[in-house]
């Protein structure tokens, strides 16, 4: 058989696909970094515009403010009124309360219903469970909204009959089915994470199946749960339709966790439409933007240190 | 069995019989989160009767077909459903092979611990953490009000807004960079699943890694990247906030036929329909048929990718 | 560490990185020429020093076995004659390899052309998701021979030199994963033909099969020593002495004895060498 004639391999072609998957990827971080510093760039104003300072420095954003002159002072979120007002307090208290109700109705279930699945369930049992909750993280969040505005806040009037039928209970029951999903997956992934022969010298020793749980398994999957919850409540701060539509919309102050809400997102998506571009009430939207991002970060970093520090401190223990 | 064993009589019976306790059989824990799966399930069910008993009605030929008459008392929803399919078309060709070249270039010619890797891979967890409405308002900030304006002010010189203004290319771009992190991670996992054997056998026949790229590993990706792509349209067709201010319009007695038209979308139209109607009990049974649809496109897709999914795992497994 | 006579070739020609191999021209070998030779070879994986000083002579038409217990180098070693240990980050090679004369680290920019001469089988088959037919033509079309009657015409004499053609000439569509272990890595040995090499590397290329796969296996390599040369790692040492013909024994990254496999199995030199063949270790 005669020697084939092997085409030579060209460098050029090497080389520019390397080049062009490169710069790809480069595109894809560049892409975020440009998100960070552009939304950054149009609440700047805030900081070094003189005429923006005005109506909203830093300090008129977070103290208390005396917008007239024979009433007292107090924080108050009005920025299409006369005399505009930028206090993001409201905002913020409406977004803990937000989030507070959706992690207190969210996590234990989503804990609960991860237990069962990973120490109770039968294999059929799981195989019905799970795609359960992939329906449930399927849910687009305006359809979860669309179900609190309509029926939850109904069903809410009739047992307990609320001032206001759209508030921060019918808002963060609605979140908390959002965070459900994220909760339980990760929580569940991390206690199947652990290994068999811990379960198993538990067992040898006489435990049943909930003392293996609560001794063995729930101990060393801590910090993978503690993740999930960080994250699901990432989340419950960073989400927009379900609040924009089910609490009520209203930048108030109080204590009650009955009365309605405005947070930080739904407070862009609510009012960025008709904000002029440039205008004081823009930036400020920017700036609320800033913090959100600079908040969701801090809140992802931190569950993923979380994640590693628990993570050491337990294999310390354990070997 | 476990009253005999708990009986026994030895000189230490007192200091058995209480650390092997058959009250302690764990039935209430098992109860306990039992329920919560019971809870879930139960409002997740609630959910979907309540959207089906009360769409199903409204769903017929002319509903799909139709445009909405009767400031959306009557017709259909045919331009919503046909903008969201052309968001998603869009948005589609935007971030597949973006981030399918992202996740080759981290896989394939990256090591795990070099700084770009390590950065990039940052970039894209803290993207993927970002909150839906800060995508919205970099849509408008940059897409619109950046490069649109720029454009006009270059070609058209800034007289009237011909691409600074809402558009479906700025929503689809938005959504895009939304969804990046979802494909760069569908991707990298199969890219992950490759058996290394399979790639040296391709190099020991004297193929180029841009060769071994082209006819073995992305081949073998493909059903892990089509899951990713599947999953990015889902989350398209879902999300409201990014395009809220980017391109989705009410009401719009036409069809997006340029890239710079603004476009009707299901989930936008949910959302106002809810929240903003008139007459709410007239608009209903579009508005519930509207969710019906939306729901179903949506657990389509997540079945379909989970489908795609699963299959992938089975074939591994036999190969 | 035995010192062999050099017998070099120097040839009139370079691997050019870029352009195609040329045969040598036979009429001007010696009957047992060198087809590679290795000098003082050290091999790093990071900062771990895998392989110590490795000197060694590959000849031409024969089977050249490397034996020795797991884990002592053998495997990085024949991956070093056809330069897969450039796919893996974090390596570094010291020393003189040379194919037909002509030093493939230093003198040869591009690997892959490399491939094309100096083939290797893997320990545990390793088909391409594809059809029979469609792994054996791989090797020929990455390398830019696409004419289908050319293509045919090599893929079913690689089936025959690899006695596998009877088994698979009537599914030749179907996919590789449908042949059983033994066949599959026959079929590996086919694609690797295929692109024509001169030296064939096995690595352990019968280890995961069952006995009459493994006869199979090693009466292919009988026939295949005629055309080609074969560097073959095994831990199987009745194979070794079955097939072999010169064998090299390694220990912890360090060639201790090298020599005719006849000498090796019943007079060996050094006692190492002599406590692993009988079993003493390892």
């Amino acid at each position: 058989m005669e020697k084939y004639h092997f085409k030579p391999k060209s460098k050029i072609k090497e080389f520019i696909g390397r080049k062009f998957i490169a710069i790809n990827a480069y595109a894809s971080l560049l892409a975020i970094i440009l998100i960070f510093i552009f939304i950054f760039k149009e609440s700047i104003p805030i900081f070094t515009d003189a005429d923006v300072k005005e109506e909203a420095s830093v300090g008129k954003m977070v103290l208390k403010q005396h917008y007239y002159p024979d009433r007292p002072a107090k924080w108050s979120w009005q920025p299409n009124s006369e005399v505009p007002k930028f206090s993001l307090l409201p905002l913020f208290i409406g977004s803990i309360k937000a989030a507070i109700i959706a992690m207190l109705f969210a996590v234990p279930l989503a804990l609960g219903a991860a237990i069962y699945v990973s120490e109770f369930a039968s294999q059929r049992m799981r195989e019905i469970i799970k795609p359960i909750i992939e329906i449930l993280s399927g849910i687009p969040s305006v359809v979860l909204g669309f179900f609190a505005l309509i029926v939850l806040a109904t069903i809410l009037q009739k047992i307990f009959g609320f001032t206001s039928r759209l508030n921060a209970i019918n808002a963060g029951i609605a979140l908390g089915l959002a965070v459900i999903p994220i909760v339980f997956t990760i929580a569940e992934d991390a206690m199947r994470a652990v290994p068999r022969s811990l379960r198993d010298a538990s067992l040898a020793l006489g435990a049943n199946p909930w003392q293996v749980s609560s001794t063995v398994v729930l101990p060393a999957a801590f910090p993978g749960i503690a993740a999930g919850i960080i994250l699901g409540f990432g989340r419950a701060v960073g989400e927009t339709m379900i609040v924009l539509m089910a609490s009520g919309n209203a930048a108030i102050i109080s204590a009650s966790f009955t009365d309605s809400i405005r947070t930080f997102a739904a407070t862009i998506a609510a009012e960025m439409g008709e904000v002029v571009f440039g205008s004081t009430h823009y930036n400020v939207l920017f700036f609320i933007g800033t913090l959100l991002f600079v908040l969701t970060f801090l809140i992802n970093l931190g569950g993923d240190l979380v994640l590693v520090k628990l993570k050491e401190k337990l294999q310390g223990k354990l070997s | 069995m476990r009253d005999t064993i708990d009986k026994l009589t030895t000189p230490h019976s007192d200091i058995v019989n209480t650390v092997v306790n058959p009250k302690s059989t764990g039935k209430i824990p098992k109860g306990l989160t039992l329920l919560s799966v019971l809870i879930i399930a139960g409002m997740l069910a609630l959910i979907l009767s309540n959207v089906i008993y009360h769409g199903l009605g409204a769903i017929s030929w002319d509903f799909l077909t139709l445009p909405p008459q009767n400031g959306m008392e009557g017709g259909g929803i045919f331009p919503a459903i046909f903008g969201t399919a052309a968001l998603v078309i869009l948005m589609t060709i935007a971030v597949v092979p973006i981030g399918v070249l992202t996740a080759i270039y981290l896989q394939e010619y990256t090591r795990p611990t070099s700084l770009v890797t390590r950065v990039i891979r940052m970039a894209i967890n803290n993207l993927a953490g970002v909150p839906s409405i800060v995508f919205g308002l970099f849509g408008l900030g940059f897409f619109v009000g950046f490069i649109g304006h720029g454009i006009d002010k270059i070609f058209y010189s800034g007289t009237r807004p011909v691409w600074g203004q809402p558009a479906i290319i700025w929503a689809a771009l938005t959504m895009a960079l939304l969804t990046l992190p979802v494909v760069i991670v569908s991707t990298e996992e199969a890219l992950k699943a490759i058996p290394r054997e399979i790639k040296e056998a391709s190099y020991a026949l004297g193929a180029t890694k841009l060769q071994t790229i082209m006819k073995i590993i992305v081949p073998q990706a493909l059903p892990g990247i089509l899951t990713g792509a599947i999953l990015a349209v889902n989350r398209g067709a879902g999300e409201v906030a990014p395009i809220m201010f980017t391109g989705a319009a009410y009401y719009l007695p036409y069809l997006p036929t340029k890239l710079n038209d603004q476009f009707m979308e299901m989930g936008y139209h949910i959302y106002v329909m809810a929240t903003q109607s008139p007459n709410i009990e007239a608009t209903k049974p579009i508005l519930y048929g509207t969710v019906l649809v939306l729901l179903t496109l949506t657990l389509l897709l997540n079945f379909v990718a989970i489908y795609i999914r699963s299959n992938i795992r089975r074939r591994r497994i036999h190969a | 560490m035995l010192k062999q006579s050099e017998k070099e070739m120097m040839v009139s020609h370079s691997i050019d990185s870029m352009g195609e191999s040329v045969k040598l021209d036979s009429l001007s070998q010696q009957s047992s020429s060198l087809k590679m030779t290795i000098r003082n070879l050290n091999f790093y994986y990071g900062k771990n020093q895998v392989l110590f000083d490795i000197s060694l002579d590959v000849k031409e038409n024969k089977v050249t076995a490397l034996i020795g217990p797991s884990g002592c180098g053998k495997s990085t070693f024949l991956r070093t004659l056809n330069r897969m240990n450039d796919t893996i980050p974090d390596t570094r090679m010291e020393g003189k390899i040379k194919l037909d004369g002509v030093d493939i680290y230093k003198k040869v920019k591009n690997a892959s052309m490399l491939r094309t001469r100096v083939g290797m089988i893997f320990q545990k088959s390793n088909p391409f998701p594809k059809s029979i037919f469609d792994n054996v033509a791989y090797g020929l079309r990455v390398n830019g021979v696409n004419k289908k009657h050319i293509v045919a015409e090599a893929v079913e004499e690689t089936l025959k030199r690899a006695y596998l053609w009877e088994e698979v000439k009537d599914k030749l569509n179907k996919s590789a994963y449908t042949l059983s272990g033994g066949q599959q890595q026959r079929l590996c040995i086919a694609r690797a033909l295929v692109v024509q090499p001169e030296v064939v590397l096995m690595d352990e290329p019968a280890s995961a099969l069952d006995p009459t796969s493994t006869i199979k296996i090693e009466d292919l390599i009988g026939e295949l020593k005629k055309n080609y040369t074969i560097v073959i790692v095994t831990h199987n040492m009745q194979q070794a002495a079955r097939i072999s013909d010169t064998t090299a024994f390694f220990y912890e990254g360090k060639l201790i004895e090298v020599g005719k496999t006849k000498k090796i199995f019943t007079k060996p030199d050094k006692k190492k060498t002599e406590d692993y063949i009988t079993g003493r270790f390892g």
